[in-house]
């Protein structure tokens, strides 16, 4: 309890930083991962295959190799200097991106083709379709999985710690300057993880009993 | 799929598709070939850059660190398929005195990230070679997660099937591994391999605990001086090995995929079950 108590100066800008990090890496990749969905079901053949090799691209690198690329190798570009953190809220958001984008575009599958096929007759257009009529009905079965997909965005935040951003993961390294038990330190950033995950878990459980009644 | 959304396209609606394919393609091919050009402005393309690679005992070591990726990866995998099983027999065991804690470990480890697990091991009960920190950590959160996996396959069984087992006499263990083991396997299998495939990225966590695979590899390299710090050349060869192995394993999903559903002896699943079923099996690293 004292190696929490005594270095609270640590655990709270530690874990504000990992919910900053999150928030920002989240908002970006659920736009960028929706408008990403909406190229992978396009009516344009050259827009779908770009969608679609982003997705195979990013979903088959690791993380940390992202954080490397724009840690290490970014700045040699010369181009906006980034930050470590803002390097780590760029590479999360390029990573998840992907995984949204599966989920958005998985979800668009599950609505009913005739809801599709009715917005058609009734002549609307591609964007009026998908935004009007697909998109919305799909939220219900997207929330569940894509709530996973933040809680694994969550945890992934951590990896920033490697990389030089002060987050949650990395109080370790200033307990043992410290000389506190980096064994205990450790284990209270773990619960304050679950703590974190609880909440989010919780919503994912309630939508889903909810939604799964009736369509 | 794609065909519902849109009107089979007419000549007015073909001309538009093409201006857009024009525009959408040529602001693609403007943006890659800036981030080209920047590289090579910054002189990342030299020839003189590459030559890293052609050092005998450079491509020795990559070819090392991607052992070492390989084993960690080989050992975490078969670790985490047994915690995996263990755990989804508890979860689904009749008595509270298993069920109960294989739930509470299974949502524990879960919920932690992997990075403070394996943190944990490595720094807070110093194991030693930053190797079995790797293996403990992985094993234990894909363990849990494929432990879910296991058992919502078995779950998502017809109710029909156990109660026939049970209706002709065969005890508990008989029930699971002739009749629910066998046919929950084969629906598994996909999703249990694309969790092998995040637990094969997951292998580059060691970077930051110091173990010696290709990340940290990539990292050596790129520092060299005298190469030049190839770090963007680095970067691509690293990537290009992961994307490789990672697209093999996701092969391998697709193939047992599709040899799964024309054995299927039961009433198919209609492509909107199928769909729903991908949707909450989606794993993220």
């Amino acid at each position: 309890m004292e190696v929490l108590l005594d270095n609270l100066d640590l655990y709270g800008p530690g874990f504000l930083n990992t919910i900053k990090l999150f928030a920002l890496s989240a908002v970006g990749s659920l736009v960028l991962g929706t408008a990403l969905a909406m190229l992978r079901v396009s009516p344009v053949p050259v827009l779908r295959a770009a969608g679609t090799t982003y997705v195979t691209l990013f979903r088959n690198t690791p993380l940390t190799l992202l954080f490397f690329f724009f840690v290490f190798a970014y700045p040699l570009l010369e181009l906006v200097q980034l930050s470590y953190f803002q390097a780590a809220v760029v590479a999360l958001t390029l990573y998840t991106t992907a995984f949204v984008c599966e989920v958005v575009r998985s979800g668009i599958n599950t609505v009913p083709v005739g809801q599709a096929e009715a917005a058609r007759a009734v002549g609307l257009t591609f964007g009026q379709t998908l935004a009007t009529i697909v998109l919305p009905q799909a939220t219900r079965s997207v929330v569940p999985p894509m709530i996973s997909t933040m809680i694994a965005l969550l945890k992934n935040t951590t990896i920033a710690a490697g990389f030089s951003v002060v987050e949650a993961g990395a109080i370790q390294n200033y307990l043992s300057e410290r000389g506190y038990s980096v064994l205990v330190g450790l284990l209270w950033v773990a619960l304050g993880f679950v703590i974190l995950v609880i909440p989010l878990t919780q919503v994912q459980r309630a939508l889903e009993r909810r939604w799964k009644v009736a369509r | 799929m794609s065909s519902v959304l849109f009107d089979v396209p007419g000549p007015k609606a073909r001309v538009r598709h093409n201006v857009y394919a024009v525009l959408g393609g040529s602001a693609i091919v403007a943006l890659l070939a800036f981030i080209v050009f920047q590289f090579a402005k910054a002189g990342q393309f030299d020839a003189d850059m590459w030559e890293w690679i052609q050092y005998e005992q450079v491509q020795l070591q990559l070819v090392a660190a991607l052992g070492n990726t390989l084993r960690a990866f080989a050992a975490g995998a078969v670790l985490a398929l047994l915690f995996g099983a263990i755990f989804a027999a508890g979860r689904l065991s009749d008595h509270a005195i298993f069920r109960v804690p294989s739930t509470i470990i299974v949502e524990f480890f879960r919920a932690v990230p992997l990075v403070v697990m394996i943190f944990f091991f490595h720094y807070g009960l110093s194991l030693g070679a930053p190797f079995y920190s790797v293996v403990i950590g992985l094993t234990l959160y894909n363990g849990s997660v494929l432990a879910e996996v296991f058992r919502a396959g078995i779950l998502s069984l017809p109710k029909g099937q156990s109660e026939a087992a049970y209706a002709v006499g065969m005890r508990k263990s008989q029930v699971m591994r002739l009749v629910l083991l066998p046919q929950s396997l084969r629906a598994m299998l996909p999703a249990i391999i694309s969790q092998l495939v995040v637990l094969l990225k997951d292998t580059a966590l060691g970077f930051l605990i110091t173990y010696e695979e290709l990340i940290r590899e990539a990292r050596y390299l790129g520092g060299i001086a005298e190469f030049g710090r190839p770090f963007i050349p680095v970067a691509i060869v690293v990537g290009v090995v992961y994307i490789a192995m990672c697209l093999a394993l996701t092969a391998l999903a697709k193939y047992l995929e599709g040899r799964n559903r024309r054995n299927r002896k039961a009433p198919t699943e209609t492509p909107k079950d199928a769909d729903e079923k991908v949707l909450t099996h989606e794993p993220m690293g």
